[in-house]
């Protein structure tokens, strides 16, 4: 009995480290297998606890205002840190970190606000207006260094999560139901 | 795979148990020898294999990767391949198959043990003190089925075991390898349908530049963050915009006791789209506008969240009727009745909501976020009044119809006016009639034997503006395409470049229909930010049907225009050999009104050698891409140096059969030196009958050029935000970029003046 007891324990463990993971994966791997960017979708919802048993409309909210609105509000800190650590040396440097701070300030401001609201009323021509709009500023911002650019990391992730963003949009509405 | 480990799971329990039960003397006193002649329990056996199942399952499994959120002072760790893989697979493999292995051999055991139970167990005393010993009996009690049951049971679960673990790694294998390239490279990624363009319009066929976070300088092409002399240039002279802020659709327009009344979609909080009410302006001629305040606010609990698109209907006594789509406190789209508070204000400034709104909601099988924009209503045979609204059902864009008597309660018609598979949600539909032989606007009621009917719908999917014409049954409310294979939606496009959400209105004042068409912006909107407004509408342009070509309608800026012209030019018979650009010297050239006619060289025409290639604008190499027969037209807002300049130009191709075809396009590529605007090129073929010369109008308004080929047959209008080719260094020219053909061009071009579009003044004079 004690024996039987001790292999229905050991069999119990294993069970629970990995049940989560096989059962909801589904929806989002799905969605994102449809994005160009697999690694950085599934990654971002999967950390995201309200992805746990979200549509695909609430899995875009989460892109949006969740990882993009973070990434971007990152991105903003560090503009600012650059500005006023002294790189206000190089004029040409500190044109191009002033350019992308109101860039990542239209992000934040305008573009998540107005995806935002286009998911909750409907009107998806807006949020794919609005995510395909943030991955341009974010390009943008990086073409405007004169040389070396600071912020080459932080650009590409927020222009890649606007893609994912849009992406998920282009799915909503082009889908069936 | 989660069934698998489920049934795996739930096929071992019961092989456990079955394994317990039989062999529980075994377990608790047996053993087992090894060859080397050491003797191990069974315990020992069971312990060792337990801990390499547990292994096993969980070393397999993939690992959900709680990635601590990335500060902005570290390199993202998970953009770089090794750590990508490293977070994907910590184990190697060779341990849940090790594991896989040890179960094996232990059942092999284990079928050896029970095979041996049988015999006497070397290791229990024979004889026993009291009865509780009961091998022998033990031996005569063990039933064939037990035994079948659990060496099944084993099996299955040996089986399923092994699947999950082969079937689980095999293709998370497979993930990593289909999108490795998709999300660490820095090139195009392959997938077109799902990457998001970078730049305004869709981005099929043309070469994006999408990834240019490593390109910086591309020849001359260098990046202008906006200053402010660039921006304010770009705010129009002759165009409706507001002030400020963001405007979208135009809304119910009409003409009441003298004046002409516009209202649109606007944001009063910001230079995008959101909180959106209705602006309100007033005209005597459609082109000199008078702001005044907001005419519905989003102050109900049924249009809280958006105070949208609608139509007027004037009723036969006079009156005016609202009809727009409120997005409720809940997101459902419903339509809502309006009407002016005070029918003896010409100006209509004050509107009252209907207290019973909504006076619509989205039937039954509709979904609640699927149904909006309801269009001016016209009445049937019976005395009713019947509107249209937009919607689709799964991908199938539809026009609902329902009938009225009061605007307040509403009877749904069986079936739809019209739908078309494929096209998705049609927004903003539009239904009207044209004459076939009159060239002027009919009301919208009218029908009868010289008239057709114009169905239109904005497609929701691809931000186009579709028109077909046909007939209308007005008994059973359905609208059937003259030709089906230009349906609705797959056919031909009220604009080819900017244009949507348009509306038509009868103007009974001088007898015709007019259209008006939302222009958005296509630069980025932190530029739309940083000027502080965003969107125009199009010129008015009167709607008249074709009849040369019987398929296509003629739009044209409404005559008032004509009053804004001033000083002119006029450039006869221009010869342009292939290959030349000409300057014309006109002065200022951001607000112009052009008239041009181009005659090509007809021998070139006939010897030009036929091909089977298929020409389109969007994927041209543009103006720079020489044919025999074109490119040959105008280069607007050009500077001296032609570093910047907006191409729009016909080009003929000829087919291998010898027929020409003509195509009218509209080239952004080189309009400016910023790199966050939209650099597509415009266009379609355009219809060009026996005898017809080569004719375009374009009006010139600072960041918006409006085209119009053979008499407003083929209509282009695009964005244009040049960063050098601004006030006195904007320049128009007429170039023949052909190889073979030379082009005779005649040209007349007017100044146009400001329509000083402003606030309706405090004091009544104006």
């Amino acid at each position: 009995m004690k024996s039987l007891i001790l292999f229905v324990f050991l069999l119990i463990l294993p069970a629970e480290a990995f049940r989560p993971t096989l059962l909801l994966g589904n929806l989002i791997e799905r969605t994102c297998r449809q994005t160009p960017f697999y690694d950085l979708c599934v990654w971002s919802l999967k950390t995201n606890p309200e992805s746990r048993n979200a549509d695909v409309k609430k899995l875009a909210r989460i892109m949006v205002d969740s990882v993009l609105k973070n990434k971007a509000s990152d991105t903003l800190d560090l503009i600012d840190e650059l500005l006023q650590d002294g790189f206000t040396l190089d004029p040409a440097l500190h044109k191009a970190l002033s350019s992308c701070a109101e860039r990542y300030s239209v992000i934040i401001g305008g573009d998540v606000p107005e995806i935002i609201e286009a998911l909750e009323t409907g009107d998806y021509k807006f949020a794919e207006r609005g995510t395909n709009d943030a991955a341009m500023e974010a390009n943008s911002c990086e073409v405007e260094f004169p040389g070396k650019s600071p912020l080459t990391h932080m650009n590409k992730v927020v222009h890649d999560v606007s893609v994912v963003a849009a992406s998920i949009v282009k799915i909503i509405l082009h889908s069936q139901w | 795979m989660p069934h698998l480990f489920v049934l795996a799971i739930a096929f071992l329990f019961p092989f456990f148990f079955l394994v317990v039960k039989l062999l529980k003397k075994q377990l608790i006193h047996g053993g087992y020898t090894l060859p080397s002649g050491k003797i191990k329990s069974n315990q020992i056996y069971f312990g060792k294999f337990s801990l390499s199942f547990f292994f096993a399952f969980s070393w397999s499994q993939p690992r959900t990767v709680n990635h601590p959120p990335c500060l902005p002072s570290e390199a993202l760790p998970i953009y770089s391949n090794e750590n990508l893989r490293a977070l994907k697979h910590r184990t190697p493999l060779f341990l849940p198959s090790y594991s896989a292995v040890r179960f094996y051999f232990f059942f092999i055991r284990f079928i050896q043990l029970y095979q041996t139970m049988a015999d006497t167990d070397p290791f229990l005393p024979k004889s026993s003190s009291d009865g509780s010993y009961p091998t022998g009996s033990q031996a005569t009690r063990r039933s064939p089925i037990k035994e079948q049951l659990t060496i099944f049971f084993g099996l299955l679960a040996v089986g399923l075991f092994a699947a999950l673990l082969i079937g689980k790694n095999g293709s998370y294998n497979a993930h990593v390898q289909e999108n490795k390239h998709g999300s660490l490279a820095t090139s195009t990624t392959k997938k077109p349908e799902t990457l998001g363009p970078v730049s305004r319009g869709p981005a099929a066929g043309v070469s994006e530049k999408s990834n240019r976070l490593s390109a910086k300088v591309d020849g001359n092409l260098l990046v202008y963050p906006w200053n402010n002399s660039m921006l304010s240039w770009q705010r129009t002279a002759f165009h409706f915009q507001p002030e400020k802020n963001w405007m979208n659709d135009p809304n119910g327009p009409l003409f009441y006791k003298g004046w002409y009344h516009f209202f649109y979609q606007y944001n009063p909080n910001a230079a995008v789209w959101g909180d959106i009410v209705w602006g309100h302006a007033v005209s005597r001629d459609m082109i000199h506008w008078l702001h005044l305040p907001l005419a519905m606010v989003a102050d109900q609990w049924y249009d809280v969240n958006g105070v949208w698109t609608g139509s007027a209907t004037i009723l036969p006594d006079g009156k005016v009727v609202m009809l727009y789509t409120g997005s409720t406190a809940e997101a459902v789209q419903v339509q809502n009745l309006a009407y002016p508070a005070n029918p003896n204000d010409p100006l209509l400034i004050n509107w009252v909501k209907y207290p019973g709104n909504p006076v619509l909601v989205p039937p039954p099988g509709i979904d609640k976020m699927d149904f909006r924009d309801p269009t001016t209503a016209w009445l049937t045979s019976e005395g009713k009044w019947r509107i249209t609204i937009g919607s689709k059902i799964n991908k199938t864009g539809i026009a609902l119809i329902y009938d009225t008597t009061d605007f307040i309660n509403y009877e749904r018609l069986d079936g739809a006016l019209h739908a078309v598979s494929g096209t998705g949600m049609w927004e903003c539909v539009d239904f009207f009639p044209v004459s076939k032989t009159e060239e002027n606007g009919l009301e919208t009621s009218v029908n009868g034997p010289g008239v057709k009917h114009v169905v239109k719908a904005s497609l929701d999917d691809d931000r186009h503006d579709y028109y077909a014409i046909g007939t209308y049954h007005e008994k059973n409310g359905t609208w059937i395409p003259d030709q089906p294979e230009i349906d609705v939606g797959i056919g031909i496009r009220y604009d080819y470049g900017i244009f949507y959400a348009a509306k038509t209105f009868y103007d009974q004042n001088k007898n015709r229909r007019v259209l008006w068409g939302w222009i958005g912006e296509s630069d980025s909107e932190a530029a739309d930010v940083q000027k502080g407004w965003a969107s125009l509408q199009s010129i008015p342009r009167t709607i008249l049907f074709d009849n040369k070509t019987g398929t296509h309608l003629l739009q044209w800026p409404v005559e008032e225009t004509e009053s804004l012209r001033l000083k002119s030019n006029e450039f006869n018979q221009v010869t342009l050999q292939a290959g030349t650009v000409v300057p014309l010297d006109v002065g200022s050239a951001t607000q112009l009104d052009i008239m041009a006619e181009f005659v090509i060289d007809k021998e070139a025409l006939e010897k030009a050698t036929g091909s089977n290639e298929t020409f389109s604008c969007g994927t041209s190499g543009g103006a720079a891409e020489r044919g025999a027969l074109g490119p040959f037209g105008l280069l607007a807002l050009a500077d001296e140096s032609l570093s910047e300049k907006t191409p729009v130009y016909f080009y003929i191709a000829k087919g291998s059969d010898g027929n020409l075809k003509t195509f009218f396009c509209n080239d952004q590529s080189r309009s400016s030196a910023a790199s966050d605007v939209n650099k597509l090129i415009y266009g379609s073929f355009v219809p060009v009958l026996e005898g017809e010369n080569l004719s375009l109008r374009m009006l010139v308004d600072h960041s918006i050029i409006e085209s119009f080929a053979q008499g407003g047959r083929t209509v282009i209008t695009s964005r244009v935000y040049p960063t050098k080719a601004i006030y006195g260094a904007a320049k128009v020219f007429l170039f023949n970029n052909a190889t073979e053909a030379s082009v005779t061009a005649s040209l007349k071009i007017w100044q146009m003046n400001s329509a000083f579009i402003r606030p309706y003044p405090n004091d009544g004079k104006f």
